[in-house]
């Protein structure tokens, strides 16, 4: 970890529309060990936000518990932040995204909080397409207790202590779609050119958008062996497609190749423009990107990038039903029936 | 001759519509002014095994649980022998005489009202699940005329309850008639147990503690409930959701001023409710001992984080699946102190529906104000039972106590440079966990109000006054330090003690909560009868306040009822005040039964 962070900006540092610069969107110093992947998806999560133009309070964070669930301390200091318990974020995420619709919510997790001790909040936040971005740090083991095997770990991946992992990996982004997830990407902390507009389109997407980051433990499990070191991730990694974001302000000018450009836009105007990599793989059919995550893991590739996208889609607050206006903001006039009622009621309980 | 002072239990087969005939009985004491207390003793079952409803009627005004039966309605052969046991000796015991009594049935202490129920529903209904439906009717009517219940008001109830499905109306009259009937050509009657009319209800109502929370948490603003489903809190969210429907759908656009989720568990329900209000909404759960005992890590996250939260324990009989159909006071301890290291959480104790709308109320003002979970302690017996109660209130000019929150305009003021007073309180600088006020309680933010004042990150690990993270000592001890506080801020403004005497007259005092007011109201009247004064004091809270350690401090010795194994509420009384163990001698009630005031007596009376 670092413990000095350097006070000088250069004084020519882009501005946003807003008139911020990137560093506007940073948080505290980070705690994490240096090179830590996490801390590039931190800064990938900040680059994203400036360049989207979002207001940082605007956005809630939320994690669990784990080295990755220390991140939101680590961006958007103007956000707020709630580092809630082991594997429970996304319950937690759900409530605050049911008292106020209105914010982006932006949950981080890790395979430990996700895959193990939070598998079943996992599974049911999916289910109910909650409006959220749900990022997972995936190192493949517990780098906060000292390295020990998650259930991300590939079966036959070496450990630094050189013990082999017996058991099959449970392969977040395929179970995420299987699920009914409404937008699944799969990307690289060292690859923050595919990472940020996926974030970005992520934060775009009206339902529940869920990206796996491959974010190797430099620590504990960056070692000869393991299929989650820096290494062996760069060599097995094939794109789907290189992703550009299109933010809803400006238009699209497309200059690439017909055919190889897939444009999905989206709700609030924005469009993600995907310039396939793949020909047989469409990103708009579930079956098809549940066979292309397949067909990569049996040939030992870890398939990235945007998998699939389901545009037009219905959040949980449709599905319930419950108000445009948020419902922190409802007062008492809104919300209690006063005493008339009240006097009724009494009368139909004699 | 028993006017008025009664006991009549039903005894039927799970599933098989008694139940709503049966409380047809109970309706038409209470609409003939009697007090009335009914309790469904039911098990853990869908269809098929026994359950049983037992109607108190007392002229008195005694609503809780008695033993003995005075009139048993024996419709279900599985458990007949021992409810033919239970009648008291002069009592009734009415059966279906369609087929004969087995031999053994010859008690000659009491009389034998042989109606052939199934007979008669078969001779007028030709549908199956009519001649059951109607079979249970048809023992209304005929218990009306036994019982001298005014057919008019039974006439009256089957109006009211099919209202809008008029075509129902005339079949149930007619079954009822069936019953009248049968008895006006068979027996001598009424009986010499029978309701006479009277006037003592004045404006009461009769309604269920779960019901009364539901709609409680409707008045109280909640917007979000999120919950997992477990007897016996499950219908608090179904009130919720019935009241909801009814009272916050925007008229304009027909969408919904509320949201509820049914959650994957109750870990996930206390975390949604806990991410709504971090987020500035009024949320809740219910839930009974076993999903308290899943939410304590949550609860302890509310606690350290101070994160308001609002938790509805309908309480049931453990440990473990316990009983889960039967009534208990056992989750004070695991309530109270739930979650590891130092947490404690202020407890509501309600012993009325009436109570359980205001607490839950209180509850949400409470939670926001002190930002600390609060939870509402009821129990099965008042949750799912329907109880004579005061009708509720409102002030309409009643606010939401939101608590300190602080607004954009306040965050601006802090940091605006001198002269204001939010500037000096803090010293230009706002931070999260800091006691400006000297009462423990600290200012909060909620996400969206400024873009650059007031984020932080909550968290459950410590952090200094200004929501750093931190693992120094100091800060650490100088947070739990004002967490004590806060606590002691808690002790005044949680609902105070019910008193039943002006001024103390008696070295001998009587402590009961929830569920046990009201039998034990009646053993402190039996006493009276008898000479006998004992000063009572009804805590409606934990922690304890300064009227509570007066009524405990003018005391020498202490009966402490409570409907548990291990006095738990004693237990908690030594532990946060103190006292000398031996002062406080416990009367305790466990077998998943209201307590009753029998109980009480006699343990009482072997001290005194």
């Amino acid at each position: 970890m670092t413990y000095i962070r350097p006070t000088f900006r250069h004084p020519a540092l882009p501005k946003n529309d807003l008139g911020y610069t990137v560093d506007y969107y940073e948080g505290s110093l980070s705690t994490l060990c240096a090179g830590c992947g996490h801390d590039s998806i931190s800064a990938a999560i900040a680059q994203a936000c400036f360049e989207t133009n979002i207001e940082p309070h605007r956005v809630a964070k939320l994690s669990g518990i784990g080295c990755s669930s220390k991140t939101p301390a680590y961006f958007l200091s103007n956000s707020h932040g709630f580092n809630s318990v082991h594997g429970r974020m996304p319950s937690v995420a759900t409530g605050a995204n049911l008292a106020n619709r209105d914010l982006i919510y932006f949950g981080v997790s890790g395979d430990g909080d996700t895959a193990s001790i939070g598998m079943g909040q996992f599974v049911h936040v999916v289910r109910r397409n909650l409006n959220m971005v749900y990022l997972v740090m995936n190192n493949g083991c517990y780098g906060l207790t000292k390295g020990q095997d998650s259930a991300t770990a590939d079966a036959g991946s070496k450990s630094k202590a050189g013990s082999v992992n017996l058991f099959e990996a449970i392969d977040l982004a395929s179970l995420a779609v299987e699920l009914g997830a409404t937008f699944v990407a799969q990307s690289f902390s060292g690859d923050k050119s595919q990472l940020v507009p996926l974030i970005q389109a992520a934060m775009s997407h009206p339902g529940f958008a869920f990206i796996n980051v491959i974010s190797p433990c430099v620590t504990f499990n960056n070692n000869p062996g393991s299929t989650k070191s820096y290494d062996y991730v760069r060599e097995h990694m094939e794109a789907t497609a290189t992703v550009d974001f299109v933010p809803h302000q400006t238009t699209i000018t497309a200059s690439y190749e017909e055919g190889t450009v897939e444009a999905v836009p989206l709700h609030d105007g924005s469009v993600i423009s995907l310039h396939k990599l793949e020909k047989d793989w469409n990103p708009l059919d579930r079956i098809s990107a549940i066979n292309a995550v397949q067909n990569a893991r049996a040939k030992g590739e870890i398939l990235t990038g945007l998998l699939y996208v389901d545009p037009d889609t219905s959040d949980l607050h449709d599905m319930i039903n419950t108000t445009e206006r948020p419902l922190n903001k409802l007062t008492e006039a809104d919300l209690c029936p006063g005493s008339e009622v009240l006097k009724g009621f009494n009368q139909s309980l004699r | 001759m028993k006017i008025n002072d009664f006991v009549v239990r039903f005894a039927n087969v799970n599933g098989t519509g008694s139940a709503s005939a049966n409380a047809l009985f109970t309706k038409a004491v209470f609409r003939m002014g009697v007090p009335v207390t009914p309790k469904n003793i039911f098990p853990s079952n869908i269809q098929g095994l026994p359950t049983w409803y037992d109607v108190r009627v007392s002229e008195k005004g005694y609503l809780g649980r008695r033993h003995g039966v005075d009139l048993m309605v024996a419709v279900n052969p599985q458990s007949m022998k021992n409810d033919y046991r239970e009648v008291l000796p002069g009592g009734y015991f009415l059966y279906d005489s369609t087929k004969p009594l087995p031999p053994g049935y010859d008690r000659d202490d009491i009389t034998h009202l042989g109606i052939p129920l199934m007979a008669l529903c078969n001779a007028e209904y030709t549908d199956a699940r009519q001649r059951q439906l109607f079979k249970n009717i048809v023992y209304i009517g005929a218990l009306s005329a036994l019982c001298d219940i005014e057919f008019s008001v039974l006439e009256g109830l089957i109006g009211d309850q099919f209202k809008g499905k008029e075509k129902l109306i005339d079949p149930n009259i007619k079954a009822l008639n069936i019953g009248v009937n049968y008895v006006k050509e068979n027996f001598d009657y009424p009986l010499d147990i029978r309701v006479e009319r009277r006037d003592l209800l004045g404006d009461k109502i009769l309604f269920s503690g779960n019901s009364a929370c539901g709609l409680g948490a409707v008045y109280a603003g909640a917007t979000v409930a999120a919950w997992y489903p477990i007897t016996p809190s499950t219908s608090v969210v179904d009130a919720f959701a019935k009241y909801a429907a009814k009272f916050r759908v925007d008229p304009a656009t027909g969408k919904n001023n509320y949201a509820i989720v049914q959650a994957e568990d109750e870990l996930a329900a206390i975390g949604m409710v806990m991410g709504a209000c971090w987020n500035g909404a009024r949320s809740f759960t219910a839930t009974s001992g076993p999903g308290v005992s899943l939410m304590n890590e949550f609860l302890g996250l509310g606690y350290f984080a101070e994160v308001p939260t609002v938790l509805i324990d309908v309480q049931r009989t453990g440990p473990s699946t316990g009983m889960p159909t039967r009534t208990q006071q056992s989750d004070l301890l695991l309530a109270a102190y739930a979650s590891h290291g130092d947490t404690k959480h202020p407890l509501l104790l309600p012993s009325t529906p009436k109570e359980c709308f205001e607490m839950t109320v209180d509850a949400f003002d409470l939670t926001e104000r002190l930002q600390t979970p609060v939870i509402v302690m009821t129990d099965l017996d008042l949750g799912m039972n329907d109880h004579v109660t005061d009708p509720l209130v409102w002030d309409d000019s009643r606010k939401y106590d939101r608590g300190k929150v602080l607004s954009a305009e306040q965050l601006e003021a802090i940091y605006g440079g001198g002269g204001s007073q939010l500037a000096e309180m803090f010293n230009g600088k706002w931070g999260r966990y800091l006691d400006v006020d000297g009462d423990g309680i600290p200012y909060r933010t909620i996400g969206g109000t400024h873009p650059t004042r007031g984020a932080f990150v909550t968290r459950g690990s410590s952090r200094d006054e200004y929501g750093v993270y931190t693992e120094d000592g100091d800060a650490y001890r100088r947070n739990v330090d004002r967490l004590a506080k806060k606590w002691d801020t808690a002790k005044e403004l949680v609902p105070q003690p019910h008193f039943y005497q002006e001024a103390n007259r008696s070295k001998d005092g009587v402590i009961f909560f929830g569920t046990s007011i009201f039998s034990a109201e009646e053993a402190i009247d039996l006493f009276a009868e008898e000479g006998i004064v004992l000063d009572a004091m009804r805590p409606r809270s934990f922690p304890f306040g300064k009227a509570f350690c007066d009524f405990v401090d003018s005391h020498d010795r202490l009966f402490v009822i409570e409907q548990n194994r291990d006095a738990q509420f004693k237990s908690l009384m030594t532990i946060e005040l103190g006292i000398d163990p031996s002062r406080l001698i416990s009367v305790l009630n466990y077998d998943g039964t209201p307590i009753t005031a029998d109980d009480i007596v006699n343990r009482i009376k072997t001290r005194i």
